[in-house]
């Protein structure tokens, strides 16, 4: 039998966190499952929530005309997934698909936005967190670009 | 530091632009002796040698094995050779993966592209000692899913609860089920004690400069981070000093060579 996941508080997003910091990022969450080759995010469509992986892994995607959909990268149990409701127009730049069943926490945008929607504040715990994660995922895209195994030929 | 002709046992296909050629060393007594992470250099006779690590399994001195991707004159001429020709050997050379001072320790193999054929001699070693080592876990990057090396052998360390092995490619289509991302990226899944655990790596330089910031992030102690380096070697013996990296000559003091040493040099740009 499976051990059960582990709660929001110990994902590896919110770890670390107060009890109070916890309940003002998360104050609009739910529990959300996607079988393999779902869609959990469809480029254009509404960028309405934060997710945090809890298990399975998820493909980025970007379908290229011509071509279909190339895989961009991977992320799995303890990545969180999807950056688009922090801007306007709040639409989903990528798809994400899930190679396996997913399990996941869904934080909606509007809440983690804050109470207004022209002018949002981000709890600063969440938005530190955020830098952090995108600091990292850009730098794998940069090392990703560089292609270094075409390069070292 | 004469070439000795041995014939080409066998040669396989790898990838596209990669193949494993089986050299005939029956005639000699003891086979060829080699420890992990050494390399030879191969001579395509009439164009050129070129240093090639050996890919083979240290336990069976009796195969000798290389795996080459044809990149140049040299490398091109050396598959040209093909079964039943000859090419000359000399070595083997460099120094080897730290494995004795690894015992006891958790192992983590980190592999880019051709980067996984020195290490290869080095995962059959742990496997074949397997008790005298902590958790081995593998990780192993490629281009696309087409430039992965040693497909089979792959699934059946994947297959092996001794090993953890992950592997990732920075370019997938839809049909492609593994890891999409670098290779860095992989470390997070690996169970380690930072302080009690050895890194060997090879690959493209960049990765593994990525790579070793990770594992400085995660506690891995320079001093336990091996790398093996690729250089221009000629005589492979430290005199001509095509491969030197200031104080270092690569052929001689490496290819393997622990992170604390090259800090100093592997990042400036005059050399």
């Amino acid at each position: 039998m499976a051990s059960p996941l582990p709660p929001l508080e110990e994902h590896p997003f919110l770890r670390g966190l107060s009890p109070e910091q916890v309940k003002a990022i998360a104050c609009d969450v739910r529990e959300v499952s996607f079988p393999a080759g779902a869609l959990l995010l469809r480029e254009g469509d509404e960028a309405h929530s934060l997710f945090l992986l809890r298990s399975g892994r998820v493909s980025l995607e970007l379908t290229v005309p011509g071509q279909g959909p190339r895989q961009l990268e991977s992320l799995k149990a303890g990545d969180i997934l999807g950056l688009s409701w922090l801007f306007p127009p709040y639409r989903w730049h990528l798809d994400a698909r899930a190679v396996e069943p997913v399990e996941a926490f869904a934080l909606g945008a509007a809440c983690l936005r804050g109470p207004s929607p022209e002018h949002p504040v981000l709890e600063p715990a969440l938005a530190m967190r955020l830098l952090r994660q995108l600091y990292e995922r850009l730098e794998r895209v940069r090392m990703q670009r560089l292609d270094v195994y075409e390069a070292a030929r | 530091m004469m070439p000795e002709p041995l014939r080409v046992r066998s040669l396989r296909r790898e990838t596209a632009d990669t193949f494993t050629v089986s050299l005939d060393v029956s005639d000699r007594p003891g086979g060829f002796p080699f420890q992990p992470g050494q390399f030879n250099m191969l001579y395509a006779f009439g164009v050129g040698e070129v240093a090639i690590s050996i890919s083979g399994d240290p336990a069976r001195p009796g195969e000798l094995l290389h795996t080459i991707r044809t990149v140049g004159s040299v490398t091109e001429a050396l598959r040209r050779v093909g079964r039943g020709g000859r090419m000359g050997v000399r070595g083997p050379y460099g120094r080897p993966w730290p494995l004795e001072q690894a015992r006891g320790l958790d192992v983590v193999v980190v592999a880019g592209g051709l980067g996984l054929a020195p290490l290869r001699s080095a995962i059959l070693h742990l496997l074949r000692h397997r008790e005298a080592y902590g958790r081995v876990s593998v990780l192993v990057g490629a281009r696309t899913p087409e430039g992965l090396l040693y497909r089979r052998e792959l699934d059946r360390w994947r297959a092996d609860p001794r090993l953890k092995v992950l592997v990732t490619v920075d370019q997938a289509g839809p049909e492609w089920k593994g890891h999409v991302g670098v290779v860095p990226a992989l470390l997070r899944d690996v169970e380690m004690e930072p302080s009690r655990t050895v890194a060997l790596m090879c690959g493209p330089e960049v990765m593994m400069r990525f790579t070793v910031r990770e594992l400085e992030r995660q506690g891995v102690p320079d001093s336990r981070i091996h790398l093996s380096l690729e250089r221009n070697m000629k005589c492979a013996v430290g005199f001509c000093g095509h491969c030197q990296l200031v104080p270092l000559f690569v052929c001689k003091d490496g290819p393997v060579l622990s992170y604390d040493r090259l800090r100093p040099f592997i990042n400036l740009r005059e050399v």
